[in-house]
C-alpha cells in the first residue's frame, strides 16, 4: 500500500480545493478508462448481443464473446509481429549502445554534427522515404519479407537508440574510462568490460521503448509487406475492422489482443517505460 | 510512435590531453565504429529523401518507372497545390495540430498540476492517464471509431445523461452530431478572409473546423495527453521546493505560487512538448487511417493519408512523393530549429 499512500496524512484532501482537484482527477480517470471499458465489454459480447443501443452495458452472459474468433484470425499475425519485433529490438539496442558509447565517451572532431545528422532521422515523416525504400528492398530481395521489415526497423531505430544510450553513458563518470585506459584497455575493451556491465538499465529502457514502437508500427508493416499472411498484427487488425461486414465484438476483442503485449509491459515495467519516453529530457 | 525527446545531457569528455600513452587506435577507432550506422542513416534517410525529391519532379506518374524530369520541373507541385483535396488536407492538418496541441498540452499541464498536490491515489491516477500512450494508434482509432459512431456511443450518453431531454425542454434541437460522418465545417472564415485575400472566396474548401475532425482530436488527445502530463511532472520535479517556500514566505498565495513561480519555470518543458507533439500531429497517419479514413468530403483527410493513397492506391508516384516532401518540409520547420538549439549547447 505504500505506493498509494506515500504519506497518508499529507495525501488526504485538506481543503475544498483538494476535493475539487480529486473530483477532476476521478473525472479524468473515467475519460481515460472509458475506451478500455468499451473495448473489453464489447469484445466479450456475443455477436447477436452487440447492438448499437446497448454498447455501454455489460455483456448479458459470460462467454468468450468475440475473443475466440479474433484469436483465430489474428494469431498468425501475432506470430509475425513477435518474429519481427524481438530481433529488431535486440539488434537496434546493441547498435544503439555502441553508437551511444562512442558519442558519449570518444568525442572527435565533427562528432556533434554527425550526431545531429543521425538524430534528425528519427523525426522525418517516413512517407518521404517509402518509394526508394521499397525499391531498395526489392533490389536486395528483402521486399515482402519479415527480415526486410526487421532491417527497416533497425535502421530507423538507430537515432533514438543511440540518443538514449548516449545520454545514459554521458552520466557515467569519465574517471572510469580514464582508469581503464591507464590499465591499458582500448576503446573496445572499455566498452565490453566497463560500460556494458553498467548499461543494463539503459538496455531495459531502450528495449521497452523499441518493442513498443515496433509492435505498434503500422506504416512500414502495411507498405513493406503486401502479403496479408506476412503482415504484422496491427495491419491485420486494421484489415479486420475494414472489411465490409464488421463484427464489432470480434474487432474490439482483436484490439484488446493487439494492445495486450505493450499494455502488459507498461503495467509491469512502467517506471522504465516513462524513462524511455522522457529519453533524458528536462534534466539538461 | 517515436516521440522521444532530445534535451541531451552534456557528455563528460575523456580529456584528450592526458599525458598517458595514447594508442593510435584511440584516434581512428571511434569514428570507424560509427561508419556502418552512419552509412545506413545517410542512405536510408538522406539519399532516400533526395530520391523522393527527384521522383516528385519526375514523370513517374504511372506504374511505369520514368525518371525523366517534367517540364516545367515543378509541374507536379503546381498540380497538387491546385487540388481541392490537397487544400482540405492542409486545412485539416493545421486545424488538427492547433486543436490537438492546445488540448493535450492544456490538459496535460492541468493534470500534472493536480497531481502535484500529491493527493491520495497519485500513482494510480498518473499510471492510468499515461496508459493509452503504450497502445497502437490503430487500437485507439478502432476504439474511438466505435465510440463516435453517430448511432451509438457518445450520442447515447447524451441521451442517457438527460442532456437531450433538457435541450428539447428549452426548445432547442437535441444534440445528435453526426461526428465522423458529418461533412460540415464550423466557423468557416472564407468570407472574412475574402476581404483581405480575394482568392479565398474562390476556394472550394471551407476554411474552418470540420466537425468530423473533432472526434479524431479527442482520440489523439486521449492517447497523448499522458505524454504531455509526464513531461510536466518531470518538469515540476525540477522546480525546487525552496523556491515555492520562499514565494509563500513573501506572501504569495497558493495560486500565485503557481502563476508567478512554477509556470514560468515550465516554459522550456512546454516548448519541448509542443515541438514533439507538433511534429507527431503533422505526421499523423495511422490514427486517422484506422478511425475515419479520408472522411466525408475529405473532412478528415491529411497529407499522410494523401501520400499513401496517391502512392499505393492510385500509383501516381510523383504526386505522392511531392506531398511527402511537403510533409517533410513542415516537420523540418519545427524540428530543425529545435535540434539546432539543443545540440549546439553541447
Amino acid at each position: 500500500m505504500q505506493l498509494f499512500f506515500v504519506n497518508l496524512r499529507q495525501a488526504l484532501p485538506r481543503s475544498i480545493w483538494d476535493w475539487v482537484i480529486l473530483f477532476f482527477l476521478l473525472l479524468g480517470t473515467l475519460f481515460f478508462l472509458m475506451p478500455i471499458y468499451v473495448m473489453v465489454v464489447t469484445g466479450l459480447k456475443q455477436a447477436q448481443n452487440v447492438s448499437l443501443s446497448t454498447m455501454w452495458q455489460l455483456p448479458a452472459q459470460l462467454s468468450g464473446g468475440g475473443f475466440i474468433e479474433a484469436w483465430r484470425r489474428l494469431y498468425p499475425n501475432l506470430g509475425n509481429s513477435l518474429q519481427l519485433t524481438i530481433p529488431a529490438t535486440i539488434l537496434s539496442s546493441i547498435l544503439g549502445a555502441i553508437n551511444g558509447y562512442i558519442f558519449a565517451k570518444w568525442k572527435f572532431r565533427g562528432a556533434n554534427t554527425l550526431f545531429a545528422i543521425l538524430v534528425f532521422g528519427m523525426f522525418i515523416p517516413y512517407q518521404s522515404i517509402l518509394i526508394p525504400l521499397i525499391q531498395f528492398l526489392e533490389q536486395i530481395r528483402l521486399y515482402g519479407t519479415i527480415w526486410g521489415l526487421v532491417l527497416v526497423h533497425v535502421v530507423y531505430g538507430l537515432p533514438i537508440c543511440s540518443l538514449i544510450f548516449r545520454n545514459f553513458f554521458a552520466n557515467i563518470p569519465d574517471e572510469l574510462v580514464e582508469a581503464a585506459r591507464i590499465d591499458g584497455a582500448g576503446v573496445i575493451r572499455i566498452f565490453w568490460l566497463v560500460m556494458l556491465p553498467l548499461a543494463l538499465p539503459a538496455f531495459v529502457v531502450v528495449g521497452i521503448f523499441q518493442f513498443t514502437n515496433i509492435w505498434n508500427d503500422f506504416l512500414f508493416g502495411v507498405t513493406v509487406l503486401p502479403n496479408p499472411n506476412a503482415q504484422p498484427v496491427t495491419v491485420a487488425l486494421n484489415n479486420l475492422s475494414g472489411s465490409f461486414s464488421v463484427d464489432w465484438n470480434v474487432v474490439m476483442a482483436g484490439a484488446v489482443i493487439v494492445a495486450l503485449p505493450t499494455a502488459l509491459i507498461y503495467i509491469l515495467l512502467g517506471r522504465f517505460f516513462v524513462r524511455g519516453l522522457l529519453a533524458g529530457s528536462v534534466k539538461g | 510512435m517515436p516521440t522521444a525527446n532530445l534535451q541531451v545531457s552534456r557528455p563528460r569528455r575523456a580529456s584528450a590531453q592526458s599525458s598517458r600513452k595514447r594508442f593510435s587506435g584511440e584516434k581512428v577507432l571511434p569514428p570507424l565504429i560509427l561508419v556502418p550506422s552512419m552509412a545506413a542513416i545517410i542512405t536510408f534517410v538522406y539519399i532516400f529523401i533526395l530520391i523522393t525529391v527527384w521522383v516528385s519532379l519526375s514523370r513517374w506518374g504511372t506504374l511505369r518507372i520514368d525518371w525523366r524530369l517534367r517540364d516545367p520541373w515543378f509541374e507536379t507541385y503546381s498540380q497538387m497545390f491546385a487540388m481541392p483535396r490537397w487544400h482540405a488536407d492542409l486545412r485539416n492538418v493545421f486545424v488538427f495540430t492547433a486543436l490537438f496541441l492546445s488540448g493535450s498540452i492544456g490538459c496535460g499541464l492541468l493534470l500534472a498540476l493536480f497531481l502535484d498536490r500529491r493527493l491520495l491515489g497519485y500513482t494510480v491516477f498518473r499510471n492510468i492517464f499515461l496508459f493509452p500512450y503504450a497502445l497502437s494508434f490503430i487500437v485507439t482509432g478502432i476504439a474511438w471509431r466505435w465510440i463516435f459512431n453517430p448511432e451509438t456511443g457518445i450520442n447515447l450518453l447524451f441521451d442517457g445523461l438527460g442532456i437531450n431531454k433538457w435541450l428539447t425542454s428549452i426548445g432547442a434541437a437535441p444534440l445528435k452530431p453526426g461526428w465522423t460522418t458529418d461533412p460540415s465545417v464550423l466557423l468557416s472564415v472564407n468570407d472574412a478572409l475574402g476581404h483581405v485575400f480575394p482568392a479565398a472566396r474562390s476556394l472550394t474548401v471551407h476554411l474552418g473546423i470540420p466537425i468530423a475532425l473533432i472526434p479524431v482530436v479527442v482520440a489523439a488527445g486521449w492517447q497523448l495527453t499522458g505524454f504531455a502530463m509526464s513531461m510536466y511532472i518531470a518538469g515540476l520535479a525540477t522546480v525546487p521546493n525552496e523556491l515555492r517556500e520562499a514565494a509563500r514566505i513573501d506572501g504569495a498565495n497558493e495560486f500565485q505560487v503557481y502563476t508567478k513561480v512554477v509556470l514560468p519555470m515550465l516554459r522550456p518543458v512546454t516548448v519541448s512538448t509542443a515541438i514533439i507533439l507538433g511534429h507527431v500531429s503533422l505526421k499523423i497517419f495511422d490514427l486517422i487511417f484506422a478511425m475515419t479514413g479520408v472522411g466525408p468530403g475529405f473532412a478528415t483527410d491529411v497529407p499522410g493519408i494523401f501520400v499513401f493513397d496517391m502512392t499505393f492506391k492510385a500509383t501516381r508516384y510523383n504526386l505522392g512523393a511531392a506531398a511527402s516532401i511537403v510533409m517533410l518540409l513542415l516537420v523540418a520547420c519545427v524540428i530543425v530549429p529545435y535540434l539546432w538549439r539543443n545540440l549546439r549547447r553541447n
